[in-house]
């Protein structure tokens, strides 16, 4: 038996984005910036995907920019954002709030801007992984000019107050564009606009993404990660908020990102989102349940099951656990040879061989992430499958604990 | 697949598992980076290694290092054994991923630490 459970990490093409994407690779192959009418009709299937994109999030189709993914959407909120703001040159030393559970297309770009003099606070989260209001509230100094918290961990899957932050920005807004500058005096300068950035990419298929309803001004997701196409990723883009390109060439997307747009991409993206929209209720449902019957069988099933994720505020396709003594990448691997498919924050899976940060903010200690494990559900996730893992996960725990039942740790 | 089918098999069967009742000598390394640990225990008759076993919470390429490690040493001399190197254990495994090779240099540590705590213990019987 085959068993994908690592949707977190991405997803398959749903057949019904693939048939939607298919007449764009040879049939309507125009570049949307051509004036004919290979271009227009190129351009009439990005229109009409844009507004699809626009509507999902309740937002203007202007407001919407397709970019390569997540990663550059990320990069171009936050570097975007500086570079147009310095249009306007920083009258004092700009200070940006950063969550401590972010991807690290968040953090490398803000720990880049540290580097560059911007100042960065690190928000905290507290043990279950979850931001608090308060605390964005404590961080705020009067040259704050943007906070940027992801909406899903995608490790934990814990579901961060994107809403609460937002409307407590937007007060501070408020009464920052209320107040009135002192003529003359220099220190009385009105205080910046806070921007408000949230990377949504693993809360579009569960939870509630209208800007308005979160308040944020720039939002970023992937279509992989919806059961859409890779290589394709929106940033919306509040109206009036001075991004600027940080990918020299055309003039594509009102300037704002160059490049040729990605037409099979888009039409597949937009198309993704539809299938979200339609079964977002009854998926829901379906995979908590699942989810439910997943850590029900690992809690008696397994000893030494901790779960770190906080099932009551993270998104209904998340499991991450900690299986005492037993190493997170022994137990993948394992799973794999048996044809599950998972992950883990193990510093032995890591490229860097560092625990995984988000673990660490949450004050789990490097020992228990070495032990963690994340399962992800998904689309085509039955029930049948979440028995399969109870089923074979116990021996292998087992034998590989004996591998170190003496060992003093 | 991310492992040589070598690895994987020391991964899945892995030989010398386990620990000896009256051990000569026992040897324990952490890995720092990675948060590894590996225990060997040595049993030793006249400067030679007649049994040895091991423990391991790590990754697969720990477990194989350890596993793979027991094979190379059992019946060497204790001269022999130190002078085994992480680049034979990797050879022998077939290669290991370049993020891996530390795990192998684990095996090393803790052999050399049990033969180190061997000649420790003997010089002192001596006197």
């Amino acid at each position: 038996m085959k068993v994908y459970l690592d949707y977190s990490a991405t997803t398959p093409v749903d057949p019904a984005v693939y048939r939607a994407m298919k007449p764009y690779f040879s049939q309507v192959f125009g570049n949307p910036a051509s004036l004919h009418s290979y271009g227009q009709a190129a351009q009439a299937a990005v229109d009409q995907s844009r507004q699809v994109v626009a509507d999902f999030l309740g937002a203007q189709p202007q407001e919407i920019i397709f970019t390569s993914g997540a990663t550059e959407s990320d990069n171009l909120a936050i570097m975007g954002l500086i570079a147009g703001l310095k249009a306007d040159n920083f009258s004092v030393r700009p200070h940006i709030i950063v969550s401590s559970i972010e991807h690290d297309a968040v953090r490398q770009p803000a720990r880049q801007l540290e580097q560059l003099g911007i100042e960065v606070s690190w928000l905290p989260v507290n043990s279950r992984g979850i931001v608090e209001v308060s605390s964005v509230e404590r961080l705020i100094k009067p040259n704050t000019i943007l906070v940027s918290v992801i909406y899903v961990n995608s490790e934990t899957g814990a579901r961060q107050p994107i809403r609460e932050i937002g409307e407590l920005l937007k007060k501070i807004n408020k009464t920052r564009e209320a107040a009135q500058p002192h003529i003359g005096t220099d220190s009385a300068r009105r205080l910046p606009h806070i921007y408000f950035h949230t990377d949504a990419t693993q809360a579009i298929n569960y939870f509630d993404c209208h800007v308005d309803h979160l308040h944020c001004d720039l939002l970023s997701f992937s279509g992989h990660k919806i059961y859409g196409p890779k290589g394709i990723g929106v940033l919306y883009s509040r109206s009036g908020t001075p991004l600027k390109s940080i990918q020299l060439g055309g003039h594509q997307e009102n300037n704002r990102r160059s490049g040729t747009l990605n037409v099979p991409g888009i039409v597949g993206l937009s198309k993704a989102l539809e299938l979200v929209a339609d079964q977002q209720v009854e998926e829901i449902k379906r995979i908590s349940g699942l989810r439910q019957r997943l850590v029900d069988g690992l809690i008696h099933q397994v000893p030494g099951v901790v779960v770190n994720t906080d099932l009551s505020q993270a998104s209904p396709a998340h499991a991450h656990i900690s299986i005492m003594r037993v190493e997170g990448e022994s137990v993948l691997l394992a799973l794999d040879l048996v044809g599950i498919a998972v992950s883990t924050g193990s510093a032995c899976a890591a490229g860097n061989l560092e625990a995984s940060s988000t673990l660490l903010a949450m004050g789990i200690t490097p020992e228990i992430s070495h032990y963690s494990l994340r399962f992800s559900l998904g689309r085509w996730t039955t029930s049948a499958e979440i028995d399969y893992v109870l089923e074979q996960l116990p021996p292998i725990v087992q034998r590989l604990s004996h591998l170190s039942a003496n060992l003093t740790i | 697949m991310l492992y040589s089918e070598k690895v994987i098999d020391h991964f899945q069967h892995p030989r010398n598992q386990g620990v000896l009742d009256k051990p000569s000598a026992v040897g324990q390394v952490g890995n720092p980076v990675c948060g590894d640990i590996m225990k060997i225990y040595l049993q030793i008759n006249n400067g030679i290694i007649e049994d040895i076993k091991f423990e391991t919470l790590g990754c697969a390429a720990a477990i194989a290092v350890s596993s793979a490690l027991t094979e190379l040493v059992k019946g060497k001399t204790l001269d022999e054994a130190y002078k085994i190197t992480k680049d034979k254990i990797v050879n022998d495994l077939g290669g290991l991923p370049p993020a891996k090779i530390h795990c192998s240099m684990l095996g090393v540590d803790a052999l050399h630490a049990a033969i180190d705590n061997y000649r420790q213990k003997t010089k002192g019987a001596v006197k």
